[in-house]
């Protein structure tokens, strides 16, 4: 063997080859995120240089005229989103409530199962029943309902709509439920059972010791999860794209029609018609990319203080 | 049992006690007088904590476990069917093995966590509660000036005391501790040690200890207990002295535990 | 001893108790209402157009009866097939380096990029998969979605991977080192293998899921109307399908939709749930 081949076979050292190899793949990681978002930026900086921060406050999106503001959709987004922490917040805190302190028993596993299943659904799936079950539901139902007795309000008003803002707001809640119910429920098993028995042993019914000894040391870890569902909400695409109407209005009411940053990418994207319009497709892509990881960076600080805070305790 | 006809504060009568399928306590038969302290001493996991617990109905609410027998605190059962537990826990404190005052309040609201549950709201009321519950406690003076602040930051010695204040601010006639000084150090443990014999001239306190010179100490009746049953039941001073049952005098004696 | 003023307050507490425990008991009930639902609805609506040609056919034309979704299922296996080709190495190699040297500056970072990845919208790994894939090759494929996919799938397996490792004891590891072996053999053969299981549940889940997205494939992937395997080809997938499917305005793609929505939600919850009860039967040892 030549005295080359005999220094390499010395040098390789296979733990050290393993560890590197290892540290590789787990580096790819940072280096894709870092990669989208550049990718990200470098497509959009026609679109950004034309339109500046005019593009986050502009309403009008025209395909044919190049002429792009994305205002619509984030309102969409924000407005659906809300809506849809609106309702699955107190839903799935009382959930997670009555599962962590009221029925620790066989029902409360069975119903927890449950609320993991739904989150295990696919996205289609929860559209498909939003088109043809839900949206004529509300249409023909709750929103004539709403419109007739509260009518008086912006939010009531127009003509019901199955494919409506109100209909993405109430299947995004559905969606977002399980992620609720499930964090705040870690959230409330990681309080220490002593903090119970003191309340309990004072005299405190279950309510009383719900309110005394498990939620105010809750509360961070409950905001935490809060924040991640929105940031879910904010992310979800297919489901909102096929009940939301996609029309880039703003308008007042929930019954209207409405678009979001997630389905204009996902609907406008292939059919984008001139190289403005791809641009500013992925200037959308950027502003959905960064706010979705500030809420979800926001939201883990949440969720990490109160976990640190009771392994201290 | 050779012991003055006192005043019983609690009888228990054949109590029987279970963790889902074990059994933790057998056929527990004894009284606690009013007004004294009468200690519960035995090796870990003899069911000592198990049994006072049961007097205030905490050991329930530990999922799959039960209690059968009769549990009489003033001439009354509480185990009778219909009687509410809530009710009971207000008139009896307890003091457990960690201090743990509530964590997001302030030591004033930690005082009145239980009173303001009965409804009371008044200011004057509840200062002149804390201030009354504090001094019992022997933390008054140390905490006087921070009543404003977060009950968390005081010391264990003080947390433990002030968990004690909790506890008898809601004016109980009965106190239950379980092991309240095993996680101090012992300069705090003689300040609860002086405040149990200060308490024990107004108040039934039941104390669940490891420590037998301790229960020597503070106690004047003592229980022992081995295995989940009841030994041995008398004065404090025969149980360490002359004690009746041989397993009594292992145990006293430092043979065993 | 009571007064009428602590009696008053005694029954409002109890009045105040049952409200609270009737309103989260109707929660928790809520909650699970939409699941019911949900299931009912894709049951009976789909039940009736499930028929062995369902699986093995491809799609009719508008018009014709008989359509089936079977270029879909092959699809849909094909791009879950090349999305575990990139995540598996990188998922399960990745929370290895993780749970056993990822202490320190790197670890956090690496970590943190691993949480934001799982956090961000699927459309957008479609976006990457584009640019990288579709434009230089000027046509859409495989390869491209299944990319897309794996990018979906890498987080959780690296999540899942890492806490699984975390889990072996240390002496496992140290009495195996003792014994004289290598140390990245006792990695591969001792430590990953004792992990496996729970390894195995994070990966069939990342799959369950994978199965089920269709914003990653939308430009990727595209869809097809016939039988494809070629990795470089646009290839049709049951959840492309069944969107496509959805938003026409033709009855009998409708109830394909239907359909094809029962076999994909039947596929990902008796994966879901089989996985689950597997993996508690692990954790009660």
């Amino acid at each position: 063997m030549s005295w080359r081949k005999q220094i390499n076979k010395l040098e390789f050292n296979p733990d050290r080859a393993f560890k590197n190899m290892t540290f590789v793949m787990a580096a790819i990681i940072p280096v894709v995120f870092c990669l989208i978002l550049l990718m990200l930026i470098w497509e959009s900086i026609p679109s950004i240089k034309a339109f500046g921060f005019k593009f986050l406050v502009n309403s009008h999106w025209n395909p044919i005229t190049d002429e792009y503001g994305a205002l619509p959709y984030i309102y969409g987004t924000l407005a659906s989103s809300f809506l849809a922490l609106l309702i699955a917040v107190p839903l799935g805190l009382g959930c997670s409530i009555f599962l962590s302190e009221i029925h620790k028993s066989k029902l409360g596993g069975y119903i927890s199962t449950m609320v993991d299943l739904l989150a295990a659904i696919p996205s289609v799936v929860y559209g498909l029943w939003g088109i043809f079950i839900l949206g004529p539901f509300l249409s023909s139902t709750i929103q004539p309902f709403l419109g007739q007795y509260f009518g008086f309000l912006p939010i009531f008003q127009g003509p019901p709509m199955g494919l409506s803002l109100m209909t993405g707001g109430i299947i995004l809640a559905i969606m977002i439920l399980p992620t609720i119910t499930a964090v705040s429920r870690e959230v409330f098993q990681a309080i220490p059972n002593n903090l119970r028995e003191s309340a309990i042993a004072l005299g405190a019914n279950k309510l009383e010791t719900v309110k005394m000894a498990v939620l105010p040391p809750a509360v961070s870890g409950i905001v935490g999860a809060v924040i991640l569902a929105l940031g879910r909400a904010v992310g979800e695409t297919m489901a909102v794209t096929m009940v939301i109407g996609n029309r880039p209005e703003i308008s007042g009411s929930i019954f209207a029609p409405s678009y979001t940053l997630a389905s204009v990418i996902a609907n406008e994207f292939a059919e984008a018609s001139s190289p403005m319009n791809l641009s500013a497709i992925f200037e959308i892509g950027i502003i959905l990319l960064l706010v979705t990881v500030v809420i979800n960076g926001l939201a883990r600080i949440l969720i990490w203080k109160i976990a640190s805070k009771n392994q201290i305790q | 049992m050779d012991k003055e006809l006192e005043k019983k504060k609690i009888e228990v009568k054949g109590l029987n006690a279970w963790f889902e399928e074990k059994q933790a306590l057998f056929n527990i038969n004894m009284y606690v007088k009013e007004q004294g302290v009468t200690s519960i001493i035995g090796p870990s996991g003899c069911g000592k904590s198990t049994f006072i617990r049961c007097i205030n109905r905490m050991h329930e609410t530990v999922p799959g476990a039960t209690a059968k027998g009769e549990i009489l605190v003033d001439g009354k059962d509480i185990n009778a069917p219909g009687s509410d537990p809530v009710e009971l826990r207000r008139q009896i404190g307890m003091v457990f093995q960690k201090p743990t005052p509530f964590p997001t309040m302030s030591i004033y609201d930690n005082v009145v966590a239980g009173i303001k549950l009965g409804g009371l709201k008044k200011k004057e009321a509840l200062d002149e509660v804390v201030e009354i519950s504090l001094k019992q406690a022997a933390l008054w003076d140390e905490v006087k000036d921070i009543l404003f602040k977060p009950g968390i930051g005081l010391s264990g010695g003080q947390q433990q005391r002030l968990c004690i204040a909790r506890a008898l601010a809601v004016k109980p006639n009965i106190l239950l501790l379980d092991e309240p000084c095993s996680a101090l150090d012992p300069i705090s443990t003689g300040k609860i040690e002086e405040l149990i014999h200060q308490l024990k001239k107004a108040y039934t306190i039941v104390i669940v200890t490891h420590n037998m010179q301790q229960a020597a100490r503070i106690a004047d009746y003592t229980g022992f207990f081995l295995m989940g049953e009841l030994i041995e039941f008398d004065h404090t001073a025969k149980i360490f002295t002359a004690p009746t049952d041989k397993r009594t005098e292992d145990y006293v004696t430092g043979r065993f535990g | 001893m009571e007064n009428s003023e602590q009696k008053s307050n005694s029954v409002a507490r109890k009045i105040k108790e049952k409200i609270f425990l009737g309103t989260v008991m109707a929660c928790a009930v809520l909650a699970v209402f939409p699941l019911v639902l949900l299931l009912g609805y894709v049951i009976i609506k789909g039940i009736s157009s499930i028929s062995p040609a369902f699986f093995t056919n491809l799609p009719a034309p508008v018009g014709e009866s008989g359509g089936g979704i079977g270029n879909g299922i092959i699809g849909t296996f094909m791009i879950v097939l090349i999305g575990a080709f990139f995540s598996f190495p990188i998922g399960i190699f990745g929370g290895l380096w993780l749970a056993e040297s990822g202490k320190g500056k790197r670890g956090f970072w690496i970590r943190y990029a691993v949480d934001v990845m799982s956090g961000i919208p699927s459309i957008i790994f479609a976006l990457f998969a584009y640019v990288i894939f579709v434009l230089p090759m000027h046509r859409f494929s495989a390869i491209a979605g299944g990319f897309a996919v794996s990018l979906v799938m890498i987080p959780y397996i690296t999540r899942t991977t890492e806490e699984m490792i975390k889990m072996v004891p240390r002496t496992l590891k140290e009495s195996a080192l003792a014994l004289g072996i290598p140390e990245w053999r006792v990695s591969v053969s001792i430590v990953l293998r004792s992990a496996w299981n729970g390894i195995f549940t994070g990966v069939m889940l990342a799959i369950a899921r994978a199965a089920g997205e269709t914003a990653p494939l939308l430009f990727t992937a595209f869809s097809n109307m016939y039988w494809n395997v070629a990795l470089d080809k646009p290839t049709a997938s049951m959840t492309v399908q069944i969107y496509t499917y959805s938003i026409s305005p033709y009855e009998e793609w409708h109830k394909l939709a239907w359909a094809g929505s029962l076999v994909l939600v039947a596929f990902v919850l008796t994966i879901t749930v089989l996985v689950r009860k597997f993996s508690k039967r692990i954790t009660y040892g």
